[in-house]
Parts: C-alpha cells; structure tokens; sequence
C-alpha cells in the first residue's frame, strides 16, 4: 500500500533543496537531464539576505547573508527552478530538473515514487537521530529533600 | 607638495611567495582538506560565518585555510568575496520557534516545558586537555525524539503579562547595513544587524562590563536554544514560498529587570541574540549589549560605554577596526617627516632660547 504523502510543488521544491546532494544525484541518476533540455538560467550562485525578528517575535533585522544557487531548465515544455543553499551547481541543476518533470502527468507518479519519497524518508530519518541524539542529553532533575 | 614614491615590487612578490610557503608549512604534511575544517574546526567556520556575514561553510572553511587560521583575516577574506556576489533577495523571517532544538537550556526556570536539553557543550567538560587521538564517541539515541516544538520558555512570563511583549508592530523594512550607512540615533533593528556583524572579542568585553555595574543590566538568560532552522524565500517566478535548505542558529532571549519608567510598568525587559552556528557566548554578548543600548528607550541613565550607541556600534566591526589599526604600517613617510621637521625647529628654537638665557 503506498502510503507516502501527496507533495505539492511548494513542498518538493523545499524537499529536493533540502535533499543531501549525494542522495539527490544517485536517485536522479535515471533520469539524467535529456539533450534536448534548454538551459533558461544556467546555475548562478548569489545571496539572499536572511531576516530574523527581535525577540524572535517582534520587528524584523538583517542578520547576514547566505549564498544561494539557481537555475532554471525547460524540458519538454514545462519550466523548472531550483534555488538550493549554498553554491553546489549540481544539486540545483538535478532539484531544477526534477521540477520540471514533476510537472508533466506522465512523468509525475515515477518520480514521486523515485526520487521524492527515498528523500522524504531520508530527511525524516536524519532529523529524527538528531532528535533522539539530543533527547539523550535531556536533563531529568530529582530533588533532594533534607531529614526532619 | 605630495610626492609619490614607487618601488618594492620584486621585494612584495618575494613575500608573497613567503607568505604562501609559510602558510602551507611542511609538505610531508598533508594540507587540511576543507572538510576537515568545515567538520572539525565548525565552530571556528561558525564565527567566521557570523562576523563575515555570510552562511556558507565551504567559504568559510576556505577563508580559515587560506588565513593559517587568523580569523579576523578570514572573515576580511568572507567579507570582500560577498561583494563579488549578486543580491537575489531577502529571506522571510526566520521562524526560531519552529527550530530543530539539538540544545536548549533556561537559567530561570528549572521544569520548562520541553525540559533541559543540553546538547554538544564544552560547559560541563573539565578543561583538561586530552593528550592522544580523540575517540569517535559513541552516541545514544533517547527511546523517544523531542516535542517538535518547543515552546519559548519567555512566553511562560508572557502568559502571566510579567514581561514586555513584543510584537512585530507594522513591520517596517528594516535597514540594511550593506546598502546604508549607519545613522544615528539607530533604531534597534540596525543596532541588531550592526551587532549580529560585530567581532565577539568586542562585545563580549562590552557584555562583561554591563555586569560589572557600568550599565543597569541585572540580566537572567532566559533561554538559550541552538538547532536547525528552515530558510524560507518567495520568488517572484514563483509567487509561493520555498524552502532553500536549513541553517544552524543560536538564539539567546536575555530577560532584564526593569523599574519602570517613562509610563511603563514595573516588568521584566527583554535583550536578543541571534548568530549563525553554534555560537553561544556571541548570542549572549549580543543580548546583552541589545539590552544595554536600549536605555534612553526605557528611559533609563545612561554614563557607561555599553550604553552609548556611538560608541559600540562605531567600534564593533573588526573589519573596520582591524583596518584602520594596521593601516598605520603603511608608508607614513611624508606626515612623518613634516612631524619631524616640525619638533627639529621647535628643539633648535628651545635651544637658542636656552642659549640666549645662560649668556644674559
């Protein structure tokens, strides 16, 4: 039974960007980007100033920047984009073609199966670790009542 | 009259090439691969990071290779190769509270809600050094992962109307340091952004004064939490947000007493920390110093260094200090002899004077 979540773009654009490069390229390896594929932006590394709030909940402030990478592919009609933290141009270039193919009908349920869900479940899995690692370290305090 | 002195480029490429071969050291050693540093220096790439001004630990593991380890001189390096890159834009705001918690202390409530999680800290190490090759640690997992949010620990104080609420207001756009000079008065959103830049050496001896009694500071951390936290944008092509991937951030919530004042009431204020990576002691200097420099908002008397904006937030960037510091090593030739013709006439002067006295 599949029981793997419906993505929607917004959602397996934020997936292939969080995706580890390694893991994203092994599973797009089949569906490398075809010849005819036209390159509308190659990869182009740039900067996104990131935002905080005072207090976390109050103004927001410039904290600093951070690169980013983008590019944008057509393939066989659908356009595809990818911004992806920090300056790997191959891990745009495979999340940009990803989202193109997402895109058309018959390529969709393949890749969903193929790529995005073996991502999904490897980011579960390595924020849960991380998770489970840091629990380990959670305080349990026991009080120490003084005699009569 | 200026007269311009040329010379010393052969003797310039020599210490380049000094410079290199020094850098590199023994070439029976092998040169440290940039994931080792990124990896096992990362709280060195963190500050370089943070004061550099740019989220990228390849970069910044780079700029600590390239600098031998100087760190002012690798986040210069960070610095000057941003100005090379395109702006594409502002993130949205960073959701802390939604935050991928690795650790999260509180110094003011014992049970908060989603407990005490320590995390890697050097706080309960006995600063011993280890003489040997480290071991790989085996970890534990905890049977069950944290709560997946959890709660700030200041809205415990929020709840009960204790603490100064803080809310986002119009939310004006703020100013941006890389585009505009810094003004004064500045508001605290620049004072953040001009902190969040500013060497930690600085701020820390600026945090520590604050507690030695030159400002009204009497702080309590509030919380401290450090984990991941998801970069979201909105491309115009889009017209929907994105997330880029995740970054590491600690954020530190200083709480304040305050006496009220100015029509506020009694209440507990708030100072705020923000840095890029594990990078606890500057999230706390920062708070802090944010703390302190907001005293002629709250009306309160101001006579300490911490508390005059001019003076800290002029002096924060170790770019800038560092620069106008050792710019004193360049040819000072002319100046320096104008000085020094200068104080011969006044000793010659002097002497005749003198001169002049022992013959009357």
């Amino acid at each position: 039974m599949d029981t793997s979540p419906h993505l929607a773009r917004p959602q397996w654009m934020s997936l292939l960007a969080q995706a580890e490069p390694a893991e994203l390229a092994a599973a797009m390896a089949p569906f490398a980007p075809p010849a005819h594929a036209t390159w509308l932006r190659p990869p182009q590394t740039g900067l996104y100033m990131l935002r905080g709030r005072i207090g976390g909940t109050g103004p927001q402030f410039n904290l600093g920047e951070v690169s980013v990478t983008r590019c944008s592919v057509q393939i066989d009609g659908h356009i595809g984009h990818a911004w992806v933290r920090g300056g790997n141009t191959k891990h745009a270039e495979l999340a940009a073609c990803a989202d193109a193919w997402l895109q058309a009908s018959d390529k969709h349920p393949q890749l969903s199966a193929q790529v995005l869900e073996p991502l999904r479940q490897s980011l579960q899995a390595r924020r849960e670790a991380a998770s489970r690692k840091a629990a380990a370290s959670k305080v349990e305090f026991f009080t120490v009542v003084r005699g009569e | 009259m200026y007269v311009a002195v040329k010379g010393g480029e052969r003797a310039i490429a020599r210490s380049l090439e000094l410079l290199a071969e020094a850098r590199r050291g023994d070439t029976a050693v092998p040169e440290l691969e940039l994931a080792q540093i990124r990896q096992q220096l990362r709280l060195g790439v963190a500050r370089v990071m943070q004061e550099g001004s740019l989220y990228d630990e390849d970069l910044a593991a780079l700029a600590i290779r390239q600098a031998a380890g100087d760190m002012q001189e690798a986040i210069f390096l960070l610095r000057a190769y941003r100005t090379t890159l395109p702006r594409f834009g502002y993130s949205e705001p960073l959701a802390t509270q939604a935050m991928r918690v690795r650790r999260r202390v509180s110094g003011t409530f014992k049970d908060v809600p989603g407990g005490q999680v320590l995390g890697p800290t050097y706080d309960y190490t006995q600063r011993l050094l280890e003489f040997g090759a480290s071991a790989a640690s085996n970890t534990v997992e905890a049977d069950e992962p944290l709560a997946t949010t959890m709660p700030r620990v200041l809205d415990l104080l929020d709840a009960e109307a204790l603490i100064e609420r803080i809310d986002p207001g119009s939310d004006p756009e703020p100013t941006d340091l890389t585009r505009d000079p810094l003004m004064f008065p500045a508001d605290r959103a620049t004072r953040l952004q001009n902190l969040a830049r500013g060497d930690e050496g600085f701020l820390l001896g600026m945090a520590y004064s604050t507690q030695r009694g030159y400002a009204e500071s009497h702080p309590f951390a509030g919380e401290i939490r450090m984990g991941e936290v998801d970069v979201l944008i909105c491309p115009e092509e889009l017209g929907f947000a994105i997330e880029i991937g995740e970054i590491t951030l600690t954020e530190c919530q200083m709480i304040n007493q305050f006496h009220g004042g100015n029509g506020v009431p009694p209440q507990f204020t708030r100072g705020y920390g923000l840095s890029m990576g594990e990078g606890e002691r500057k999230a706390m200097a920062m708070a802090l110093v944010d703390r302190s420099l907001r005293c002629d908002e709250l009306g309160e008397p101001a006579y300490a260094p911490a508390q005059n904006q001019e003076f800290v937030l002029s002096h924060s960037d170790n770019v800038e200090a560092s620069g106008f510091v050792q710019h004193l090593k360049l040819p000072h030739y002319v100046d320096f002899q104008a000085e020094l013709s200068l104080l011969r006439t006044l000793a010659a002067q002097q002497r005749k004077a003198a001169g002049t006295e022992a013959l009357a």
